[in-house]
């Protein structure tokens, strides 16, 4: 485990002196002001102050985006989170190990004791300690923002948060992955396919559960099941709004909200155990 | 330097009928038979694409042979002992620009598992001619500077056998006379090296023994003084240079009195040896870029 942590804080050091932290913390609080001053604007013009009761009453009323507003609102946010989170952690494994090799930067580093599991785990332990907190911080600021700007409290806040920073931690494990055996760019670009394969998965899902078919209901379903951070995806955004009532985002710009339940959560664990073993069975094969 | 632990009376490095073909049905290694014994310095050479490379890179763990077996002072390859014993430097390599050249060193310090510190690495550090390099960062150093930080990293931790593929071909004459100290302080202190390199001048100085490689197999293995052998007898005289082909030094005396005999003033005599360049070029015969072989 020490090896790991080496390794690991190798990355993380490199992740500061390249400035990558700086870069993604500045630009998360241009996206959480941003998001705050949508959400106050959508605040001012979509509630109506007194609604029925007209103007009189207006100071008296408690300012809140309405519910189905408030879900797209979240669902913008959640879409963002795990765009970022992934396009984080895609850059920060993307050529961690075909590419490191073919830069002559990997082979110092595998002769060593510790060897090329160990090597390989450090990667992703770099890219899911800076991309993780990343996801869930990110979605944390969004919601807080939607209740103290927004008026608009998101259900099972915390859960959301977790699996959604679970599902950056899968994507950096699918991208670490695809650079034991691509080389960086065809990694890094089908890593960005697969994210996006999985948002078009959910959104034919939904839309074929909204016309009643069942083929591209059962194409949102295989795409979740192969990509189960879309699945996860897909969970907290039913999450956020399930103690409003029916999920608000059944069939949003953002993908569709969809209940996962404890078995999706089981399939991502087994999902990212074979996929880990798959990259660490080529990877102790590989010529390098 | 001391290397640590007990001595070990296993080879440092064994190769044992080693076979390698690439994907693509790419033959590099055709059974490979080589030894490097603890202190003992050998060179390898061959033409481009003979196998030198794999070979070395097998003999590190980097790259898996296909038919035979290698062992690191007694231990299968590949595994951590045969890890903890072996210090590498690769052909193409590179150090992560931003880290100095000591934050390089204590990393492979941790990874080798050195207990070695500071004193350590400002040891190698100062074996390989940076002694006030320590922090300099690597993005900042010429390419002749990273190859000796490479050479220092390589022997951290108090490695068994050294593998050094073309560790001196950045370096200046200066560096490379750096290079031959270290390597001959290696060899006293009980370190195999095995020296992959093209420069054959440098090979015959320091190592003991040689083995070039030509299309995967080995096709001369030996000391340097027994491969290269005796090529004539130069005769200086007043009648101008000549050169007795066939003759060896116990021949000389009777040359320079058969010469004095015939009139002739004798300015001076010299024995020829062929060179290692003259052996090399004749194992080698044609080939430049060996190795190629479809299946």
């Amino acid at each position: 485990m020490r090896d790991v942590l080496v390794i690991a804080r190798l990355g993380l050091r490199e992740a500061v002196r390249r400035r990558v932290l700086p870069v993604v913390v500045a630009l998360s609080v241009a996206f959480l002001v941003l998001y705050w001053l949508g959400v106050g604007v959508v605040e001012k013009d979509a509630v109506p102050r007194g609604g029925a009761f007209g103007d009189a009453v207006a100071d008296q009323v408690e300012p809140a985006i309405d519910a189905a507003t408030a879900g797209v609102l979240l669902g913008l946010a959640s879409f963002a989170t795990l765009f970022l989170g992934a396009t984080l952690a895609i850059f920060l494994t993307a050529g961690a190990i075909r590419g490191d090799a073919e830069r002559g930067l990997l082979q110092p580093l595998l002769v060593r004791p510790p060897g090329r599991l160990r090597v390989l785990a450090g990667r992703w332990l770099t890219a899911t300690a800076i991309a993780v907190p990343y996801a869930l911080v990110l979605h944390l600021g969004a919601t807080a923002i939607m209740r103290w700007r927004g008026g608009f409290v998101a259900d099972q806040v915390l859960w959301s948060a977790i699996e959604l920073s679970l599902a950056v931690g899968l994507v950096a494990l699918l991208s670490l992955a695809a650079s034991v055996l691509l080389s960086q760019v065809a990694g890094g670009i089908g890593s960005f396919m697969c994210v996006g394969a999985g948002l078009v998965g959910s959104l034919l899902g939904q839309i074929g559960d909204a016309i009643d078919n069942r083929t591209l209901e059962r194409a949102g379903d295989v795409v979740a099941l192969v990509l189960p951070f879309q699945a996860l995806y897909e969970d907290v955004l039913y999450r956020l709004t399930a103690g409003t009532r029916e999920p608000l985002l059944e069939l949003g710009p953002f993908g569709g909200a969809d209940p996962a339940g404890a078995g999706t959560l089981a399939w991502a664990a087994v999902w990212a155990l074979l996929l880990a073993g798959l990259a660490s069975w080529r990877l102790a094969r590989q010529d390098l | 330097m001391a290397p640590g632990g007990p001595p070990s009376s296993a080879p440092a490095l064994e190769l044992r009928g080693l076979e390698k073909t690439y994907r693509g049905g790419r033959a590099a290694l055709l059974g490979v038979d080589l030894q490097v014994a603890p202190g003992e310095l050998v060179g390898l050479l061959g033409p481009n694409g003979a196998g030198k490379t794999t070979l070395t890179k097998i003999a590190c763990g980097l790259v898996h042979p296909t038919g035979g077996t290698v062992l690191v002072d007694g231990h299968p390859v590949g595994t951590a002992a045969a890890r903890r014993a072996t210090g590498y430097l690769a052909e193409l390599f590179r150090f992560p620009d931003w880290l100095t050249a000591d934050e390089v060193l204590a990393l492979h310090q941790r990874l080798a598992g050195s207990s070695g510190g500071s004193e350590e690495r400002r040891g190698r550090l100062r074996d390989v001619g940076l002694a006030d390099s320590g922090d300099l960062r690597v993005g900042a150093m010429s390419k002749g500077m990273q190859q000796r930080l490479g050479i220092a990293q390589a022997l951290l931790g108090a490695p068994r056998i050294v593998l050094l593929d073309e560790p001196t071909s950045a370096l200046d004459p200066v560096g490379r006379a750096i290079v031959r100290e270290l390597l001959t302080a290696l060899r006293d202190r009980g370190v195999g090296v095995l020296l992959s390199s093209h420069l054959l001048g440098e090979v015959e100085r320091v190592c003991d023994r040689v083995a070039i490689v030509v299309d995967g197999r080995v096709v001369a293995d030996d000391r340097p003084s027994v491969l290269t052998r005796a090529a004539g007898v130069e005769l200086e005289t007043d009648r101008g240079v000549r050169i007795v082909e066939g003759a060896g030094r116990d021949d000389a005396p009777a040359l320079v009195a058969a010469a004095v005999a015939d009139g002739e003033r004798v300015y001076g005599v010299r024995v020829r040896r062929s060179t290692l360049e003259d052996v090399y070029r004749e194992a080698v015969g044609g080939a430049t870029d060996g190795g190629v072989q479809r299946r």
